[in-house]
């Protein structure tokens, strides 16, 4: 438990209580006029430490969460980690009928999809929170745009899977077949488009993570001092020579930790893609190529798991954590790290 | 009490000095706000005018319109014409930008970017696209702008590092390395200390010769040390609103010498009693 | 007015300041700014295109049956999915139970207790990585540490899997509508001899509670949609959680999240529809808990 005198607040009505007792004043007069001032009563005293106690306890609750998620999922994959070892990650088999379990194509497919999605999502984020920022419209149509892109990110993951199946594949399937037919050479595009696929996956991946990766960016360009862009639009710079000059520059740490968060969030998604991507266990550089991703398999497979094949889900689980929580705490650490720069430090 | 006057509309003649910037700002607005009123005047070639008045009297504002800054700043609307060489700037013809490189400008606070020293410098002559001769380009500027000793052996650090009066005076450089014909100056000694003041005013005296300075200032003392003319702002509170308005403007000796309006009179006296 | 040759070089230039897309500058800027509205423009298709879909295929079967029935099986016609609404509500209630008070707690802690202590850092820190968690690994947890103690899939199990996507977005808006109480109104309580307990309660919560709410509908909203973390906490049901006066909350659950999850890949018509069906009230369930939330906060802007 922490000390309470850690806070400043905490030590300045202590010291008040220990003033106040010293000279605690004699309440006889039935007169006005003399001072009604008393210190805390006791109970106030007990209540403000319990308090303060009792909040402390509930902070910590959320330290004691994070630890035993850790220890929990952790704790059900160790079977699997001594019984499979690096190989999990290695290989490509997921057969519950010999318990033979490895990920490598579910990494392969997680990474990828994840990259592809925050590809699309940062090009369009970017443009999207310079549109939202660069006195493009008027405050009022600002406002209106802002929700429509934060509403993007209240759709359940659910809806969009739905969505995705039944618009974006047949949308996108025409194009597909057309690109596999005539430049079916390349690796990328080596397969058919049968249904679910990398590339439909990741287009609603990339949707779903446009508002947050929109979001961080827009706090970002917007921490950028009006100063600096006037200096610029003084010189007579035109609107795209300031964006890129000064804008984009000076908010590239905070763009950068934008795409880091989008990045952790498109690793961990899991409905919409475990409805799109196709649950296939293959190492395949073809976009239209049904794949898995680490999420993904976690959805199909643990409802109907057995005991060896709950461990090895609890094995992939533990390393999709460890991916996730790795690229959050980067994310985390250098947007705190920016906004610190912008706001507090001079140089 | 003052009676609220039409300003006197100053009827100067123009026969040894050269009108470079006529401005007639008739009305100002931000929004529904009407910031300014009835500012009528002219800047001559060659000359440093200077702005004076109490705060919130626009000076700021009107300074800003004569290269389009205000055009930045959401529900801008101008009611009249500012002419820059014999064109109006608030043509719709006309390109803000373009105004804006041949207008230079120095804010009031030092905004050097999070670039290098020589990078801020040849900042505006990359949006220039010019090719040739850029370090010696950026050098010139430095040298005029008085900066060239303290940072020529730091050209890549940070333009952050350096102090306010030196930040200050790159950003001078950083305007006049493009060779604008009009420097605007807003309070650009307002953040500084007495001596880094002292050595932007001697650098504008200088940089007198080869730009037309104008200056809004806070410094009744500054106008006179350093405007050739000089421009006195009030702002008129009736209809419970703030609207400012040029009361008078004539050469800098004879504004605080003869003052020819009354509310120029008791402003002086009250700023200088 | 054009001025005649002077001393100075440089006005001998004749003055350009027209606007002419015969700038190389100017064409460029004009470019990328039409580019930024059309980018903008596609960007907001998804949003429409799922929405038309929703009110297009889901709004054609919309009817009162949906609320007040079960799913029906494989082939047979009608039936609804009242169940699962009922089943999110309660799942998203039990997680509001649990996620407030903890969160509103720790926001107070990071907030007044001691913002700067090496507790409220580490706790921040720890609410920012929940924040990005990914929602099937609170269902897996969730199943690892009371699914598999309680030995049943349930409701309760459901609501503490959300309640930890909940925990961080209540903890965080509730420490920055704190931190926005205006420090004059906390140094006047202080000034006058307030506790700092007395401080927090008379002072920064009742001033902090719009903004506290907004926060508390938007993690809602967000609860409501997740379906990851129920697939095998909740499970799905295709009973109501009372049924013939029993009440079954320690049974599978359904969801409505679940149910089209679980429909949506069905070759059965009846069912698709009514996964779509399923989706538009969601949608609109979430839609509305958000827009309310964010109505609230923008009312609340200025103190």
């Amino acid at each position: 438990m922490p000390t309470p005198a850690q806070s400043p607040h905490v030590s300045q009505s202590n010291s008040m209580v220990s003033n106040h007792s010293k000279r605690s004043p004699a309440r006889t007069s039935p007169t006005f006029e003399v001072s009604v001032v008393s210190p805390p009563s006791t109970t106030d005293v007990l209540v403000d430490r319990g308090f303060r106690g009792l909040a402390y306890v509930f902070a910590w609750l959320t330290i004691v969460l994070v630890c035993t998620i850790l220890y929990e999922i952790g704790g059900h994959a160790f079977p699997a980690i001594q019984e499979y070892g690096l190989s999990f990650v290695t290989q490509s088999t997921w057969d519950a009928n010999n318990a033979q379990f490895s990920v490598l194509p579910e990494i392969w497919g997680t990474l990828s999809s994840s990259l592809l999605a925050l590809a699309i999502a940062t090009f369009f984020g970017v443009f999207i929170a310079i549109f939202l920022t660069q006195d493009f419209l008027t405050p009022r149509v600002e406002r209106v745009f802002t929700t429509i892109f934060e509403l993007l990110a209240a759709i359940p993951s659910v809806v969009y899977g739905l969505w995705g199946i039944y618009i974006v594949i047949p949308t996108i399937r025409p194009i597909a077949t057309w690109l596999h037919e005539h430049l079916g050479t390349i690796p990328f595009f080596s397969t058919p488009l049968s249904g679910p696929g990398l590339l439909p996956a990741s287009l609603v991946l990339s949707i779903m993570i446009l508002p947050t990766i929109a979001a961080v960016s827009r706090d970002a360009i917007s921490a950028v001092p009006n100063q600096l862009r006037e200096a610029a639009y003084g010189l007579g710079a035109t609107r795209w020579q300031v964006i890129p000059g000064v804008v984009l520059r000076t908010a590239s740490s905070g763009i950068f930790g934008a795409m880091v968060l989008g990045l952790g969030r498109a690793l961990g998604e899991t409905m919409a893609l475990a409805m799109l991507i196709g649950n296939s266990n293959q190492v395949s550089l073809s976009l239209f190529s049904p794949a898995n991703t680490l999420a993904a398999l976690l959805a199909n497979n643990f409802p109907e798991a057995g005991k060896v094949e709950e461990q090895a889900l609890m094995f992939a689980a533990l390393i999709l954590l460890a991916i996730t929580l790795g690229v959050n705490m980067i994310g985390t650490v250098i947007i705190d790290r920016t906004t610190r720069r912008l706001t507090g430090g001079t140089s | 009490m003052l009676t609220l006057q039409k300003p006197h509309r100053h009827v100067e003649t123009v026969i040894h000095s050269e009108v470079l910037i006529d401005c007639r700002i008739e009305n100002l607005y931000y929004g529904d706000f009407r910031a300014i009123r009835d500012c009528d005047l002219s800047i001559e070639r060659g000359k440093i005018t200077a702005f004076i008045g109490p705060s919130g009297c626009g000076k700021s504002t009107v300074l800003r319109c004569m290269n389009r800054m205000n055009d930045l700043v959401q529900g801008f609307r101008i009611d009249g014409q500012i002419h820059f060489q014999g064109q109006d700037i608030y043509h719709p013809s006309v390109d803000p930008v373009a105004v804006r490189r041949h207008i230079g400008m120095v804010f009031q606070q030092p905004n050097p970017f999070a670039m290098s020293i020589y990078k801020n410098v040849a900042f505006g002559l990359k949006l220039n696209r010019v090719k040739d001769d850029i370090p010696g380009r950026v050098e010139d500027a430095l040298r005029r702008a008085g900066l060239w000793d303290e940072v020529k052996d730091k050209l890549k650090s940070s333009a952050l590092a350096l102090s306010g009066g030196q930040q200050q005076r790159l950003c001078i450089a950083r305007a006049i390395a493009t060779e604008p014909q009009v420097l605007l100056m807003d309070e650009p000694c307002s953040a500084l200390d007495p001596i880094a003041t002292r050595r932007i005013e001697e650098l504008m005296l200088q940089l007198k010769e080869r730009y037309t300075i104008v200056i809004v200032t806070h410094n009744l003392h500054q106008a006179q040390r350093i405007a050739d003319k000089t421009a006195f702002m009030y702002v008129d509170t009736s209809n419970s609103s703030r609207t400012g308005f040029l009361v008078e403007y004539a050469d800098t000796h004879r504004l605080f010498n003869h003052p020819q309006q009354e509310y120029t009179l008791q402003y002086l006296r009250g700023e200088f009693s | 007015m054009n001025s005649p040759a002077t001393t100075t070089a440089d006005i001998n230039t004749p003055l350009n300041i027209k606007w002419s897309l015969r700038h190389r500058s100017t064409l460029v800027s004009v470019g990328l700014s039409g580019l930024t509205y059309f980018i903008a423009v596609v960007a907001c298709i998804p949003l429409f295109s799922v929405l038309t879909m929703l009110i297009w295929r889901g709004g054609q079967h919309l009817s009162l049956r949906l609320f007040t029935e079960t799913p029906p099986s494989a082939f047979a016609e009608g039936g609804g999915f009242g169940n699962a609404i009922v089943g999110t509500i309660v799942m998203v209630g039990i997680a509001a139970l649990i996620s407030v008070p903890c969160g509103i707690m720790g926001a107070i802690v990071l907030a007044e207790c001691g913002p700067e202590s090496r507790t409220a850092t580490i706790v921040r820190f720890c609410a920012k990585l929940l924040t990005g968690f990914p929602s099937i690994l609170a269902g897996v947890f969730t199943y690892a540490s009371v699914v598999l103690v309680t030995g049943t899939y349930s409701a309760p199990a459901g609501g503490i899997a959300l309640s930890i996507l909940m925990l961080p977005i209540v903890m965080l808006t509730a420490e920055e509508a704190m931190k926005s109480v205006p420090r004059k109104m906390r140094e006047a309580a202080y000034g006058m001899g307030a506790t700092q307990t007395q401080v927090i309660w008379h002072v920064i919560l009742p001033t902090a509670l719009p903004s506290m709410l907004t926060g508390v509908m938007l993690a809602v909203a967000r609860a409501a949609g997740e379906t990851a973390p129920l697939l095998f906490t909740a499970l799905n049901s295709n009973y109501w959680i009372i049924q013939d006066g029993q009440q079954a909350l320690m049974e599978p659950t359904a969801s409505l999240a679940v149910l089209i999850y679980n429909f949506s890949g069905v070759p059965f018509k009846n069912q698709l529809e009514l996964a779509w069906a399923a989706a538009l009230v969601l949608v609109l369930l979430v839609l509305t808990v958000n827009l309310c939330g964010r109505a609230l906060a923008d009312s609340q802007k200025h103190y």
